[in-house]
């Protein structure tokens, strides 16, 4: 317990609510949090930031009992303790506002929060008492809300109030909010940063979870920057800026070398015009966007993962609509909103698309090898002979793509569940890229793959450019934008929010990524 | 993270003949509780379903019907969608039959009866199929629900069409009249006179659901509507991202499925019965989804599990016979003993056997 505190701006006479020492979470080959060590000092706000599925959630969940960490402790209020479950962290005076609130729609604001602590059979005992203990609460911590309304009637804001009541009530002194702002207006996030005030100042401790620069930079006092599952840094929030922590976020390491001559681009090969996208919570995720892609360059999208860009995607390939746009391939106008295609004409008209998650979207894991080698174009006659697929000419061919692409094990049998995360890449790369395609989109081409496999992506993506193909990347990842891509358009919150050319300065790259010049304009 | 891999020998031979064994452990405690000799009634129920040649053509008859209706719940179940109306569609299917034979069977040899009632058949079955897939390619109501609906409304349609409309005139009977000559398949014993089936209803049928059983399996497996049956059952996103539609693959499989249910009803009402009658699926199209579940949703899987169903409800009735005690409901706890173990309780022994063989593997390997 006495071991030296980290070289923390921290008064070293403060016992920390919260100390991380070196968690380790893996989930299979992912290792979703490293050597993570985290300093929360008491009556404080504490931000953690990150991209998303940088392993803020993890560690939080790690933190609420919901997940055991493989190695690493958790000392709270300079106890080691052990966190086997959610009641455990209770106990601990540990409370979880989640992202998605866990209410009961048609109980009442009372009745949810008595919910699991009702003490004792007859409940009317134990809703008088908590009826009590809410009015003091609510003035305790100025968080009005009428005891007796149903939740679905509340507005969210209010829902939320509700969350950060049941914490309170069950006696937490240390309150963890994942990515509270996610679902309210502007209004009722400032309204929130207030209670959050009040609660710091009655010395609760807040642990902030989000991945926006803005509200880390208004409300808390010391932020913590995770990437890839590690904690990268740690600033106090008046001495640090958006644009540091914008670059911390994204990352700042070795380019990679890609061996790229510069682009020779000639005619548009693609172009969209004011794309329009709503997903299914109808929420505007794609908002007048409008470019191109000629033939022999690579466009990058860059930005922070959730922005658009999957949509962007997805939309250009056909799975979703469009609320409005137009898209023209190879010359060929397509209205998206009114006639648009589906996946497989945009295919005819040679389209290739390697998307974002190979799992859910790209594979499908159940199959052997060689019958993801044709998903998509399973259609094609060279496939059939009569009314039936020609199973040996699809293994030949499979086993011909393995060799080019060195997929390991090169066995067109086996079931494409037991390839790596790499290989498993490089079937769906294979696949797409050999239908020689006049437009290729790619997402994410390299997220969970090993460096040697990065390296052979890399080079066929420039391949096909350098074959007068036309090639839009969408990654997360800045540097892999900055070494494949020609252009570079940023997208931020739905929309382009600049262009720039390869050499773009990071930094600048990192701001617009962050939304910051979006915002000030 | 990705479960346990068996190998094949083990999901397909061992797990099966485990689900049995437990299936058969419990009944036999079943049958030491009510004071009878369990191994007797093994041998009991052996010799009466496999032990001479009529007992072995009714264990055939039965598992002609579950050849139909496990196949048509396979078929669905790889587009993952779970068709429980089977008992409907199959119910349906009898009215496609009963219209091809008695329009023809006066005229014309059974021959040329079969192909029109063949199609009747599937046709009556995948009408009957195809409200509910619209349901849910359309409006996304669940197929367990609207299928399992339309077993009631068929039972109910065809108690008033066969009291109503087509019963035999002068008749107290909810019944057709009974077809001629050219509206029956012939029993395999008149056909194959030295197996000695002698009374048992086995007939042409027979050898229709083992020509299903290929059709099935070339159509999942080696034609590009398979493909995309199987692409949107294992992974609906990806089957999205390909190009598949989602309605179509609904509609068509769940035709497909009610189709071959409503197949049965050629072994039934063509093959035995003769005549349309009220009742005569009998739980048929639900012990489908056992035996599709028990044969692992593969043709030949189907046939063996068919097979062992047609012997328990076989060997059951004579069991019944012979051992008094043991009454008409204690095999059909017998029988819904296998059904739990071999359907419901799937992966009792999974986990057990993922844990057995991955342990035997070098950790490095697991962690690769």
């Amino acid at each position: 317990m006495n071991k030296p505190i980290t070289t923390q701006e921290l008064e070293t006479t403060a016992q920390p609510a919260i100390e991380l020492r070196k968690i380790n979470k893996r989930f299979g080959p992912v290792h979703a949090n490293k050597d993570i060590d985290l300093l929360v000092k008491k009556g404080s706000i504490h931000g953690i930031i990150g991209e998303n599925g940088a392993g803020k959630s993890t560690l939080m969940s790690i933190l609420y009992g919901f997940y055991t960490a493989d190695e690493g402790d958790i000392l709270v209020d300079g106890k080691k303790v052990a966190i086997p479950d959610s009641k455990t962290a209770i106990s601990l005076g540990i409370g979880m506002v989640h992202q998605h609130f866990m209410l009961v729609d048609n109980f009442s604001v009372l009745e949810n929060v008595v919910l699991g602590a009702e003490g004792g059979a007859n409940l009317s005992v134990g809703l008088a008492s908590a009826r009590a203990e809410l009015k003091r609460l609510e003035d305790e911590y100025e968080l009005k809300v009428d005891p007796d309304a149903l939740i679905e009637e509340l507005p969210v804001g209010l829902q939320q109030r509700v969350e950060i009541l049941k914490a309170l009530f069950r006696g937490a002194e240390i309150l963890i909010l994942d990515e509270p702002t996610g679902v309210l207006t502007p209004a009722e996030a400032d309204h929130l940063f207030k209670i959050l005030e009040v609660l710091k100042n009655q010395g609760k401790t807040v642990l902030l979870i989000t991945h926006k620069l803005r509200e880390i930079m208004a409300i808390t006092d010391t932020v913590s920057v995770m990437r890839r599952g590690e904690m990268v840094a740690t600033r106090q929030t008046s001495e640090t800026s958006m644009s540091e922590l914008a670059e911390l976020m994204v990352g700042r390491s070795v380019l990679l070398n890609v061996d790229k001559t510069p682009a020779t681009p000639t005619n548009k090969v693609l172009e969209i015009s004011n794309l329009n996208v709503t997903d299914s919570r109808g929420v505007r995720v794609v908002k007048d966007v409008s470019f191109n892609v000629r033939a022999g360059e690579i466009v990058g999208i860059a930005g922070v993962s959730g922005n658009g860009q999957s949509e962007l995607l997805e939309t250009i390939a056909g799975i979703r609509h469009a609320d409005t746009g137009t898209l023209w391939i190879d010359g060929e106008e397509i209205d998206l909103a009114k006639n648009p295609l589906d996946p497989a004409q945009m295919r005819q008209r040679s389209l290739g698309h390697v998307p974002e998650d190979r799992h859910r979207m790209g594979l499908v894991t159940k199959f052997a090898e060689y019958e993801n080698s044709i998903l998509g174009y399973h259609n094609d006659p060279i496939y059939s002979r009569g009314l039936l697929l020609d199973i040996a000419k699809i293994k030949e061919l499979a086993s011909g793509e393995i060799e080019k692409y060195d997929i390991r094990p090169p066995n067109p049998l086996l079931k494409t569940a037991n390839f790596s995360g790499g290989n498993q890449q490089k079937i769906v790369l294979a696949r797409e890229i050999e239908r020689d395609p006049t437009v290729l989109l790619v997402g994410q081409p390299t997220r969970g793959v090993d460096i040697g496999a990065i390296e052979f992506i890399h080079k066929r993506i420039v391949e096909l450019r350098d074959a007068g193909k036309g090639i839009l990347l969408v990654s997360v990842e800045l540097d892999e934008i900055r070494s494949l891509a020609d252009r570079i358009l940023v997208m931020f919150d739905g929309k382009i929010v600049g262009e720039r050319t390869a050499d773009a300065d990071e930094g600048e790259l990192g701001l617009l990524m962050a939304g910051v010049e979006g915002e000030t304009k | 993270m990705s479960a346990g891999q068996l190998p094949r020998w083990v999901d397909y031979g061992l797990i099966p003949l485990l689900n049995l064994a437990a299936a058969f452990l419990v009944s036999g405690l079943v049958v030491v509780l009510i004071g009878e000799n369990p191994l007797d009634a093994v041998k009991v129920l052996l010799w009466g379903s496999l032990g001479y040649g009529e007992g072995f053509g009714f264990t055939l008859f039965f598992a002609t019907n579950f050849i139909f209706t496990g196949l048509a719940v396979a078929v669905a179940f790889h587009a993952g969608l779970f068709n429980i109306g089977g008992e409907g569609q199959a119910y349906l299917g009898g009215l496609g039959v009963a219209f091809a034979c008695l329009a023809l069977d006066q005229y014309v040899p059974w021959w040329v009866t079969l192909p029109f009632a063949i199609l009747g058949s599937a046709l009556m079955g995948a009408a009957w199929a195809f409200i509910p897939a619209w349901l849910q390619a359309k409006r996304g109501s669940h197929v367990v629900i609207t299928t399992i609906m339309f077993n009631f409304i068929a039972a109910s349609l065809m108690v008033y069409l066969l009291n109503n409309v087509m019963k035999k005139a002068g008749s107290m009977q909810s019944e057709t009249r009974t077809f001629e000559e050219g509206g029956r398949l012939p029993f395999l014993n008149d056909i194959f006179p030295g197996f000695g089936f002698d009374y048992a209803p086995v007939n042409l049928s027979l050898f229709v659901a083992f020509l299903a059983c290929i059709l099935v399996w070339l159509l999942i497996w080696r034609t590009k509507l398979g493909f995309e049956i199987r692409s949107f059952g294992a992974n609906p996103t990806a089957a999205v991202y390909a190009g598949i539609n989602p309605v179509r693959i609904i509609i068509v499989t769940m035709l497909i499925s009610g189709g071959l249910a409503g197949m049965m009803a050629i072994n039934e009402i063509m093959g035995s019965q003769h005549r349309l009658l009220i009742d005569y699926v009998a739980g048929y199209g639900f012990v489908g989804i056992a035996v599709a579940l028990m044969g692992r949703s593969h043709p030949v899987g189907i046939v063996l599990a068919a097979i062992l169903f047609g012997m328990l409800y076989q060997g059951g009735a004579e069991l019944s016979f012979e051992m008094p005690a043991i009454t008409r409901d204690m095999i059909v706890v017998i029988q819904g003993l296998v059904i739990l173990f071999a359907g419901a309780l799937e992966y009792l022994f999974r986990p057990a056997l993922i844990r057995l063989f991955s342990a035997g593997r070098s950790p490095a390997a697991q962690a690769a």
